[in-house]
Order: structure tokens, then sequence, then C-alpha cells
């Protein structure tokens, strides 16, 4: 591990950042048009590059910037790019869901962010190299993607919840460490495409089946 | 070499049969395949012997004495379980539950499938093995919802949403780690390898190291089916085609809780005290009480089965939270006898339900009369897994509950209770499906009954006499675990 001195203002641009993905995670969770989630997901997946490369040029990590590449290329452009194509496929592009009770979805939101800086900050005190808020906004944002994944009844919406999951979790390996090893980093690139191909598969059949993507539908197993 | 000619077998089968996996032999190749790489896994097993440890690529595969007994364990199940599904296949075909399309997505998935399973259990990086187990829910995944029933569907989409969010847990606990041992090895120092982190393991940072377990054992313990994370498995393991049920039972979990096991070792040799055995005792003994609990209430004979596994993990996960070279080598046995049996079972159901057209038990009746085969596998196959003399299941159970009358007193009465319980429930309901009056028509194709027997064979055997070879192998896996 080097020592260096880093730029303090490369450093409050990466708060910045992050914050950002933070917002866009409270976004994600009160927002009911399918279509503006979609958008909101490839702003998360902009915003997760740019913090890439912004640490990438803190830590002179050369590889960092391939994974910012890597990171663009797939929660930018393919991703939301499936998306799109798989809604339109489904024609489920105007569809608005209906939330209740948004706000008490915000108030325990909140409380979830106030519990994972909690759970960051003994971490974070070890952290002698980049961020100490950082670990504990990307275990928030799991945190609410996850809740988003609950709260939701359709299909496409608990998926999008899924994607935005992996944004935390790639933002906890940037700025917790400088970043995974490369074959890591593409394994699970992999699995996060062939994942997107499987569940685009499964809309069709859960459509098929069911005339709808809700998944009301799908709750007849259980024990009696 | 070894390792690449290992992964080889089934990574380039799976291609080839995802291309041709619709033609008449492809159910033949695949059991071709499979019985190429248990050849592979036997030749590795006879290096690693040799040699004590073999890697290849950097450290990046490491093979030692623990994991070489699951590969070879894997490749054994899964050449069994591609001898049954021959027959399995060709009668569903027959009844025309399986197109041509998804014979190809089958045959080709049921490679793949075994070749993330190794991958996981080969690979020396942590996150190459997070990697593989996300792989390994995605080749199942489509095999799950095969059939596109509606509770296939449902019980698919459970299954990749729980376990992908269970998993995601997993890589947050990989990066912990990671993060813990960067300070250790520094950059590009092989952070994620297991043998360099065993290395430095004690002066890992402990707050991070075990907020690391926590997540991990959330994470990979959901993919084991531990209560109370265990809600997409009895639903995947009923919905699916039987022979993804005996895979994911004898084989899924035991590699899921082999990840756990592995962060285990460092996380103790971090923290000095048994935390991550008492999260795991915890964990175990409470899957054993509700699997037994929920045992009583199945009318699915796939679903009876697949909560008896959560049962049987729970107790492996119990038997390693206690820890100590006792209790770490019934863990093993008990891993190799549950799985052998549970294919075993798998089989034979599999076959049941085909000849009554159903899963419910109320209407298996009888299998003792229209093929006596059968009958008896199931009969002696509930029998092994409940814990009865002199099969394998019995030693290792019996290993494991006298090491905790010792160790563990309080979860003793919990155990013997719900073990208790489990038989009842599961006696009781298997009695009339062997005897009594006869329902059933018979198989167009005739049912393979020699992978059943031959399970149940070695179990017998291993219950009576474990091989001193053997056992020294245990030994040695069990003394890798610490």
């Amino acid at each position: 591990m080097s020592h260096w001195n880093p730029a303090p203002f490369a450093q409050q641009l990466l708060d910045l950042f992050a914050s950002l993905l933070l917002l866009i995670a409270f976004a994600m969770l009160s927002q009911r048009r399918i279509l503006t989630l979609i958008h909101l997901f490839a702003w998360q997946g902009l915003i997760l590059t740019l913090s890439i490369a912004d640490s990438a040029w803190l830590t002179h990590q050369p590889h960092l910037y391939y994974s910012a590449v890597l990171t663009l290329i797939i929660k930018v452009l393919i991703l939301p790019l499936l998306l799109h194509r798989l809604i339109r496929r489904l024609d489920v592009v105007w569809d608005v869901e209906t939330l209740i009770n948004i706000p008490t979805t915000m108030l325990v939101g909140i409380g979830l962010v106030v519990f994972s800086f909690n759970l960051a900050l003994p971490i974070s005190h070890f952290s002698s190299t980049i961020l100490r808020n950082t670990l504990g906004i990307a275990l928030a944002s799991v945190l609410l993607s996850f809740m988003m994944m609950i709260t939701r009844r359709k299909a496409v919406p608990q998926v999008i919840g899924f994607l935005a999951l992996e944004n935390g979790l790639f933002l906890a390996a940037t700025s917790a460490t400088y970043g995974m090893p490369m074959v890591v980093e593409l394994g699970v690139a992999l699995d996060v495409l062939v994942g997107m191909f499987i569940f685009g598969i499964f809309f069709f059949q859960i459509r098929e089946t069911f005339d709808s993507l809700d998944i009301r539908h799908m709750e007849k197993l259980k024990e009696e | 070499m070894e390792i690449w000619v290992l992964l080889s077998f089934p990574l380039l089968g799976g291609l080839w049969l995802g291309a041709t996996g619709q033609r008449a032999q492809a159910p033949l190749a695949n059991l071709l395949v499979s019985i190429a790489t248990l050849g592979a896994a036997g030749f590795l097993a006879a290096r690693v012997l040799q040699e004590g440890r073999v890697s290849a690529w950097d450290e990046q595969f490491v093979v030692d004495p623990f994991n070489v007994f699951l590969v070879g364990l894997t490749a054994f199940v899964g050449m069994t379980t591609a001898w049954f599904s021959r027959p399995y296949v060709r009668n569903e075909v027959q009844h025309g539950r399986l197109s041509a399309s998804r014979l190809r997505l089958y045959h080709g998935m049921y490679q793949a499938f075994l070749f993330t399973l190794l991958v996981a259990l080969t690979t020396n990086n942590l996150g190459l093995l997070w990697v593989a187990m996300e792989a390994a829910t995605l080749t199942t995944v489509l095999l799950v919802s095969l059939y596109r029933t509606p509770a296939s569907l449902e019980a698919a989409w459970k299954y990749f949403i729980l376990c992908g969010v269970g998993i995601a847990q997993a890589l947050f606990g990989t990066l912990l780690l990671y993060f813990a041992a960067e300070k250790v090895l520094g950059e590009g120092g092989g952070a994620l390898l297991w043998t360099h982190l065993a290395q430095v393991k004690g002066q890992l940072e402990p707050t991070i190291v075990s907020l690391a377990f926590v997540f991990l054992l959330v994470g990979y313990g959901t993919k084991v089916g531990l209560a109370p994370l265990h809600n997409w498995l009895p639903d995947a393991h009923a919905e699916g085609p039987t022979p993804i049920s005996a895979v994911l039972s004898g084989l899924l979990l035991n590699v899921a809780l082999y990840a756990v096991l592995r962060t285990k070792v460092l996380v103790d040799g971090a923290l000095h005290q048994p935390f991550a055995g008492h999260l795991m005792m915890g964990f175990g003994v409470f899957s054993v009480a509700v699997a037994a609990l929920f045992l009583m209430r199945q009318k699915d004979i796939k679903r009876l089965f697949a909560y008896s596994s959560i049962e049987h993990m729970g107790l492996m996960t119990f038997a390693f939270g206690m820890g100590g070279a006792v209790a770490n080598f019934a863990g093993l046995l008990h891993m190799t006898m549950h799985s052998l049996t549970k294919s075993a079972i798998f089989f034979a159901v599999g076959h049941a339900s085909q000849k009554s057209g159903t899963q419910l038990m109320v209407q298996i009746r009888g299998l003792i009369r229209t093929s006596p085969t059968i009958g008896w596998g199931l009969l002696l196959g509930a029998l092994a897994i409940l814990g009865m003399p002199p099969f394998g299941v019995f030693a290792s159970e019996f290993l494991i509950l006298t090491t905790a009358m010792h160790e563990q007193p309080w979860a003793t009465p919990l155990l013997l209770g719900a073990l208790g319980v489990a038989f009842a429930a599961i006696f009781g309901k298997i009695q009339p499906m062997v005897f009594g009056p006869a329902t059933g028509q018979r198989l167009p194709h005739p049912p393979a009954i020699l992978p059943v027997f031959l399970h149940l064979t070695l179990v017998l055997i291993l219950g009576l006499y474990l091989p001193p070879a053997l056992a020294l192998w245990y030994r040695q896996a069990a003394a890798l675990l610490g």
C-alpha cells in the first residue's frame, strides 16, 4: 500500500458522486413509472462510472479505468437498452405502478441509511485510504434497492431493483478497496449479463402463463 | 493440467449438448461426458493423494484434500444422475412433456451446472468462487421452470430472486474480506486467494472479518437452505425435473456449504474465538427444528425430501459449527452420506412419480407390487436417510450427536427430538406408498435402477466399514478445517 496525498478536489468529487448515487436510489424507491425507472437506473450507472474513474485518478490504479469502461458499457449502455427493448416488446412502456405509502417507505429508507452508516462506522475507521463515508453510502444504497425489490409487485421494477443492488455493491468494491481483481470483475459482469438475459426470457414466460407481469399471481406456492 | 482436463469436459460437453441436445442419443452423450468428468476427477484425486496439493494458473485454482473429496463426490453423483436422467428424460418425451428445444436446454444446462460446481470447488480465488456460485443459480433457474407450468415458473422466479439477493450479500461479504486482506497483503498481493489469506489470517482485522462473515453466512447460507432463508428450496426441488432435484440436493447445497467453510477457516484464524462456530450452530439447530416441523405437513413427495435436505444441511452446519477434529470428520462424512442417499431417493421418487403421474403422496400407492425394485429402493433409501443402522447416515449422525453431548449439551435434546419427529413424519408417509394396494402404470422405458442401488450399497458399505485410506483422507480434510 503506497501513501499518496489525495487531491482534495477529487476526494470531494468522490463524496459528491456517492451521495448522488444514494439520491438516485431514493428516487427509484418512489418512482412509479417503469420508463423513468430505467432512465434513473442508467443515470445511476453513469454516476457509478464517473465515481470509479475518479477513484482511478485518485489512486493511480490503471485497472480501475478498465473497470470504469466496463461499467459504462454494461450499466449505462447495454442493460438500459436491453430493458428498453424488453418493455417495448412487452408493451409495458407506459405502465404506472400503484405504490402505497410512499412517505412511509421513504422514512424507512432514511432509517436504513442511518443503520448502514452505523454499521460501516467501525470499518471506516480502518480505512486509511479513500473514503470514510462511501462504504456507508454503498451499503445504504444496497439496502434501499433491496427494499425496492420487496415493495414492488411487478416483475420489471423488481429486476431493476436487483440491478441497482449490484450498482451499490460495485460502489462498495471501488471505495473500500481498489476494485476487485480483473478476473473477478469480468466474471461478475458476465453473470449480470447472463442474468439479464434469463430475466428477459422469464418475463415472456411469465406473461405467457399468467397474462400479466404482476407478481401477485405467483404467490400460490405456500405451506398451508 | 488435471484441473483443466476436469473442467473442460463439462464445459465443452455443455456447449456441444446445448447445440445437439435434442437428438435421440443426447441422454447417452450426457452420460458419457459425465463419465469422462468422473475419470478426470479420479486422476486429479490420485495426484492430490500423491502430492498433497495441486495448483494451476498462478494459484487461481488449488486442489487440496478437502476440496478434492468434494470434487470426487460431485463428479460421481453427476455421473449417476446423468445415468438416471437417461430413462427419465426419454419417458418424459414419451409423455409429451419435453420438446426438442427444451431437451437442448436441459442437456446443455446440466453440464454447464456441473461445470460451475467444479469451478466453485477447485478455485482458490474467493471472487471466482462467488462468480461460480452465482453462475450455478443461473444455469439451474431455467431448468426449474422447464415444464412451464404456473407453479414451476413461480418456483423459478422465487429461486432466482431469493438466491440472487442472497448471493449479493455474499459478494458484499467477500468485498469486506478483501478489504481486510488488502491491508495485510497489499495491492496485487493476491488478497482474494484463499491460500494467501490462510497464511495471514491471524493478522486480519477482527471487526471487519466478523462483519464479513455475517454477510457471507447469510449469502451462501441462502443457497445451503438454512432456515429462515430456505423458502426457495422446497419449491425449486418440487417443480423442476427430478434429476435436477437430485443434483440440487446432493451437490449444490454441499458446494454452498463448502463456500461457508472456506471462509469460516479464515474467520476463526482472525478472531481466536468461536464467533463463526456459534453463528453456524445457531442456524444449524434452527434449520433442523424448522425442517422437522414442516416435514409433518407435506403432501408432495419431492417437497417432503426437500425439507429433509434442509434438516440434514442444518445438521452438517451444526457439526462444522462445533468444530474440532471429530465434529469436522463427522460433518464431512455426513456430507458424503447425505449426497449419496438423497440423490438415490430422488432417483426412486422420480420413477415412482412418473409411474403414478403425480407427486402427491396419497395417490402413489403399492409401489412394491407394480415395480418391486423402485419400491425397495424408496423404502431402503428412506430408512437410510432417517439414520437407521447399518447405513452410513447412522454412523455420521451418531458421531455428530455424541460429540454434541460432550461439547454442546444444550443442543442434543433439540436435535434428538427433531430427528424423532422427522422419522415419524417420513416413515409414516413412505410406508403406505411402498406397501398397500397398487396404482400406476408401466413406464415405456425401463427405469434406471442400478444408480439407486449403487448409491445405497455404497452408503451401506461405508456404514459398516470405512476403509483406512478413506478415513485418513477424511481426517486430512477435517484437519484443514481446523
